[in-house]
């Protein structure tokens, strides 16, 4: 065997390695600008979580500006404390709402900055004063049932 | 000693050694010189310990106790770096020739060349072809290890094994399965080589008639001690019933025919536990 | 109690000693072969050969499996996905399934039968050939010689072999789904964008290989180079890799998997 072909395969075989690790990273994955850059933390409070999990995106207007850091849980308040890493380079007024919103109907959870219009903003390390819990399918279904049931039962 | 006056300090001077192998006395006590320039040959039925002995002397195993010196060192607590460094002027040809199957006969004489010096690819050339005549094969140095014969291995490996002129070449069994032409010829090779080379060389063997023809001294070993020693034309002459039995190939002797059992009669009338 | 029931629990204990010496022998073994790794990064043609042996060679059958595995992962993906009208999650299944863990399971099973073993045969060759002793004769280091540049090489073949299996895959996936039974393809690659992480995913499954790599070579050098020099020591020695790669390749999936996912 040639010591040429075999530096020739051997060269063609890394180039294919290395494209198809490319190919992974680029079409596959998403290694495209995403990186949140120098976050800082913002808190927020909810009464129930849902199915929302570290790592979820955060997003304002459905783009993805930062992502869920940690979950803890206040046992005295018996709320959940949300910290979330945001890009630095996106501020929100201190009035914003924090939603947490369901991708399509079965999807994955995750955050949704609505601004609002105070002239102050949130800074490093702020909890968010205005939160709005998950939405619970089965109570929604219930609810959606009973007012059925009361409908049906109301005097025409 | 009796008739071989070394001139200056034997290339391998071993004095009592002992070697154990799993609980095994294998060497006890054996005292063997091999002097500058000479061929000895050492001897002795299979499992007697002669390839153990070549093993030790190359330093692939440790012995356990007595002196063995190699070029006047001592090779019982050397480290990998010196042991390599003596090995360099040592020579081993392996009982089937040992060659690298994945390399052709000009890359496997090119081997110790290409690894050891820095000599220029020419020079090389001419040296690889060099040993390759003298073993009769530089015709066939393009040829992979698979497509030649038993003796040419052999042959082959004989040049790579003295590709960098070694000043002690040990032999392994070279004689073991080959035909009359290659017997000679490689006895012929392995006394000219020496001589040409003005090295010292050991044969691990017991093909008796051939070694008698081409050695300068025989040590004769049988189950881990030197029972007898000396020049061919004193072994030829030996009333040592042991020497006699192995050199004339007779049957039954010191060593006999049958291995240890019961008394013949009891095992044929006796009862079916033997 | 009777000797002959105590028997299998004696052959059972005897082997595990066994086992745990041989992984001591091995884990020196792999101490001399990084430290006897000189030779082989200054004479890089030795590592080429054995890239070439080990990875090349593998090609076909790494990128076979991997556009079949890919292709029937998207069958049984859409059968059950369009239950509930989730079809668009088809190549965020093909592609977490394959980079997270059958591509690099996979790609180290059939890269341990293929040139795993093809090493220890190798090496076990030239063990029994006295080759390994003729080398050390000639003041060559074997190991430095003729093993560490084969550990390399499958250190170095193993992770893009994984790469091209994964990729391979996705490339299968997108076949049957899209091509073959009509999954949107804007949906097909953008839900696998959105969902597949870079660093998670992709990297996790490259450090697995990496992983895997190490384990294979090292066992195929391992059991080539201690292997009994005789034609049946030799056998045993390839189906001892083959077997010890496997397990320890999914024995070390389930670690590594717990710690990273």
């Amino acid at each position: 065997m040639k010591r040429t072909t075999i530096d020739l395969w051997v060269g063609i075989f890394v180039a294919m390695g290395i494209a198809a690790l490319f190919f992974l990273a680029v079409q596959v994955g998403n290694l495209r600008g995403t990186e949140i850059v120098e976050p800082y933390e913002l808190q927020a409070r909810f009464d129930n979580i849902g199915g929302l999990k570290p790592r979820a995106p955060v997003r304002s207007a459905g783009v993805v500006i930062g992502r869920v850091h940690h979950i803890d849980y206040d046992s005295e308040r018996f709320q959940a404390v949300v910290v979330m890493n945001i890009d630095h380079r996106y501020t929100f007024p201190k009035d914003t709402f924090a939603t947490i919103n369901t991708s399509g109907l079965l999807g994955e959870q995750y955050i949704g900055m609505e601004p609002g219009g105070d002239e102050a903003l949130l800074q490093p390390g702020d909890t968010m004063m205005k939160t709005q819990s998950a939405v619970v399918l089965e109570k929604l279904i219930s609810q959606f049932m009973f007012s059925k049931a009361a409908e049906g039962t109301a005097p025409k | 000693m009796t008739s071989l006056s070394p001139d200056l300090a034997p290339v391998v001077d071993i004095r009592d050694l002992h070697f154990r192998y799993d609980a095994r006395d294998v060497l006890r006590g054996i005292n063997l010189r091999v002097p500058r320039g000479k061929v000895v040959a050492i001897m002795g039925g299979s499992g007697c310990g002669k390839t153990t002995l070549m093993r030790l002397i190359g330093g692939q195993l440790r012995a356990r106790g007595g002196e063995l010196k190699v070029f006047g060192e001592s090779i019982a607590d050397i480290n990998r770096e010196r042991l390599y460094d003596l090995r360099r002027r040592m020579g081993m040809l392996f009982q089937f020739g040992a060659l690298f199957t994945d390399m052709s006969v000009y890359d496997n004489v090119a081997f110790p060349l290409h690894e050891h010096t820095e000599l220029p690819e020419e020079l090389i050339r001419d040296l690889v072809l060099m040993k390759l005549h003298a073993v009769g094969l530089r015709g066939a140095a393009h040829l992979m290890p698979s497509e030649l014969s038993g003796g040419m291995a052999r042959r082959v490996a004989l040049a790579r094994t003295v590709a960098l002129d070694p000043q002690l070449i040990m032999y392994d069994e070279p004689f073991a399965g080959l035909d009359p032409i290659s017997l000679g010829v490689i006895g012929q090779l392995i006394r000219r080589l020496n001589d040409a080379l003005g090295a010292s060389s050991i044969v691990v063997t017991h093909d008796v008639q051939e070694s008698l023809q081409i050695v300068d001294y025989i040590y004769f070993v049988s189950e881990g001690r030197i029972i007898a020693e000396g020049t061919p034309d004193e072994i030829r002459a030996s009333t040592d019933p042991w020497v006699h039995q192995f050199v004339w190939g007779e049957v039954d002797g010191p060593v006999p025919f049958q291995y240890p059992a019961r008394p013949y009669r009891e095992a044929l009338l006796g009862s079916a536990d033997a | 109690m009777p000797e002959i029931l105590l028997r299998p629990f004696v052959r059972l204990g005897h082997s595990v000693v066994s086992a745990i010496w041989r992984l001591g022998f091995a884990s020196r073994f792999l101490a001399a072969i990084v430290l006897m790794s000189g030779t082989t990064f200054r004479r890089p043609y030795l590592l080429m050969r054995e890239i070439y042996f080990s990875g090349v060679l593998s090609l076909i059958i790494i990128l076979v499996s991997g556009l079949f595995v890919g292709m029937v992962l998207a069958l049984h993906g859409y059968d059950t996905l369009s239950r509930y009208g989730s079809e668009e999650w088809l190549g965020v299944l093909v592609a977490l399934s394959l980079t997270r863990e059958l591509g690099p399971v996979l790609a180290g099973l059939l890269f341990a039968s293929r040139a795993g073993s093809a090493i220890t045969a190798e090496i076990g060759l030239m063990k029994a050939t006295e080759q390994l002793s003729a080398m050390d004769m000639m003041a060559v280091n074997p190991v430095a010689r003729v093993v560490a540049p084969r550990f390399w090489g499958g250190v170095i073949s193993m992770p893009l072999l994984a790469a091209m299996f994964s990729a391979m895959g996705v490339l299968g996936g997108y076949l049957v789904g899209v091509v073959q039974i009509g999954v949107d393809p804007g949906s097909f690659w953008s839900q696998m964008q959105s969902q597949v992480d870079f660093e998670r995913d992709v990297l996790g499954g490259v450090v697995k290989s990496v992983v895997f790599g190490i384990a294979v070579a090292l066992i195929a050098v391992f059991e080539g180079y201690d292997s009994d020099a005789t034609a049946e020591g030799v056998s045993r020695a390839t189906t001892r890799t083959v077997v010890t790669s496997a397990l320890v390749i999914l024995g070390l999936d389930f670690v590594l998997t717990a710690f990273m996912f």
